[in-house]
């Protein structure tokens, strides 16, 4: 696709898992949309930093654990994930309660290099005014 | 619901004969499958099914066909990693038809 | 490049508002609809902040929303805009994007 018609878009995770159906959602809009080569972030704020948590087991709620999905974002291209600094301290959590979500560098001789970014509040707003299109959760 | 007739049970399948449980595929049941989808299996076929029920596995998300053909060539080289290879083993679509014969469900976006 | 934000959960059960209160910048728009437009009342626990946030942008309330619920133009934070549907349509193509607080 030419560079011009390239778009940023921003998808805005604001829920936590499993109670709704909003996250799966949200991962397969990311995942189909993947397929238009487009210059695609994701964002993490308020309850939807539990959607990278750790450790997810959803074998006694039987429902689906869609948690590993994340960890194919990089086969698809996305490499973008941000997560706020505010929404994580804000519930106790620190990157170290996240999944490690990596993609490999196909420039950099197939480094493997994080995804995940951790960004403040204002940085986050500069993020969702620097998109072309915000598609929220 | 359409059901697979499998070892004197029945096996339920969706409209378009992908397992609703893929807790109950097995490597007999992929080549009931495979047969309904008129392809003999050949260790090639094996090996890409086994692939994507691999990948399944590990992220549980079939992946998109140019993920597919990304993976596999990466795990076995630029002729296996081939959109053209790929539909020779399965003509109706490699992520369509091997994740069925895998068990898998449909890969997302994929209609 | 401004913003259109809408938010559509009241207030004072859930954080949609603060959050996009948290992440607008200046010159944005917020227009409240569905149940946030109890949010824009007067005398509430959030009017104060709501008053001084129209210094750096400008908030707007869906009027159907609002009467739907009872509540009337009058009751309203001093300098919050009333619009109707086709004002939310001015409102959306006025502005960059539209970034939806759920």
């Amino acid at each position: 696709m030419a560079e011009g018609s390239t778009k940023k878009f921003l998808y805005i995770n604001r829920k936590a898992p499993h109670g709704s159906i909003y996250a799966l959602e949200s991962l397969e809009v990311v995942l189909i949309g993947a397929a238009f080569e487009q210059d695609v972030s994701l964002a993490f704020l308020d309850d939807g930093v539990f959607q990278l948590a750790a450790g997810q087991d959803t074998s006694g709620i039987g429902s689906k654990n869609f948690s590993k999905t994340y960890r194919a974002l990089g086969d698809y291209e996305v490499r973008k994930l941000y997560v706020e600094r505010e929404s994580l301290a804000e519930r106790g959590l620190s990157e170290g309660d996240l999944m490690p979500i990596t993609y490999e560098d196909e420039d950099d001789d197939y480094a493997e290099k994080p995804s995940i970014h951790l960004v403040d509040r204002a940085e986050m707003a500069r993020l969702i005014r620097d998109a072309d299109v915000v598609l929220s959760f | 619901m359409s059901a697979y007739q499998f070892n004197g049970s029945a096996v339920a399948h969706d409209e378009e004969g992908y397992l609703v449980d893929i807790a109950e595929w097995s490597p007999d049941l992929a080549l009931l499958i495979a047969k309904s989808e008129n392809i003999e299996m050949a260790p090639e076929h094996w090996e890409v099914v086994n692939f994507l029920r691999s990948y399944y596995e590990e992220y549980q998300v079939a992946p998109a066909v140019r993920v597919l053909v990304k993976e596999m060539t990466k795990k076995y080289g630029k002729e296996k990693g081939d959109q053209k290879y790929l539909y020779s083993l399965f003509p109706y679509g490699p992520a369509k038809q091997a994740c069925k014969i895998a068990g898998l469900p449909k890969p997302t976006g994929c209609v | 490049m401004p913003t259109l934000h809408t938010v559509n959960k009241s207030p004072f059960e859930r954080s949609a508002m603060a959050s996009c209160l948290n992440h607008v910048t200046d010159g944005d728009s917020v227009l409240m609809i569905e149940d946030a437009v109890v949010g824009a009342r007067k005398g509430t626990a959030l009017a104060d902040d709501l008053r001084d946030r129209q210094r750096t942008c400008a908030l707007y309330v869906l009027g159907p929303d609002l009467v739907a619920r009872g509540l009337k133009p009058d009751d309203l934070i001093e300098g919050i805009t009333v619009v109707d549907y086709a004002g939310f349509v001015d409102l959306a193509a006025r502005n960059m994007r539209v970034c939806a607080w759920l």
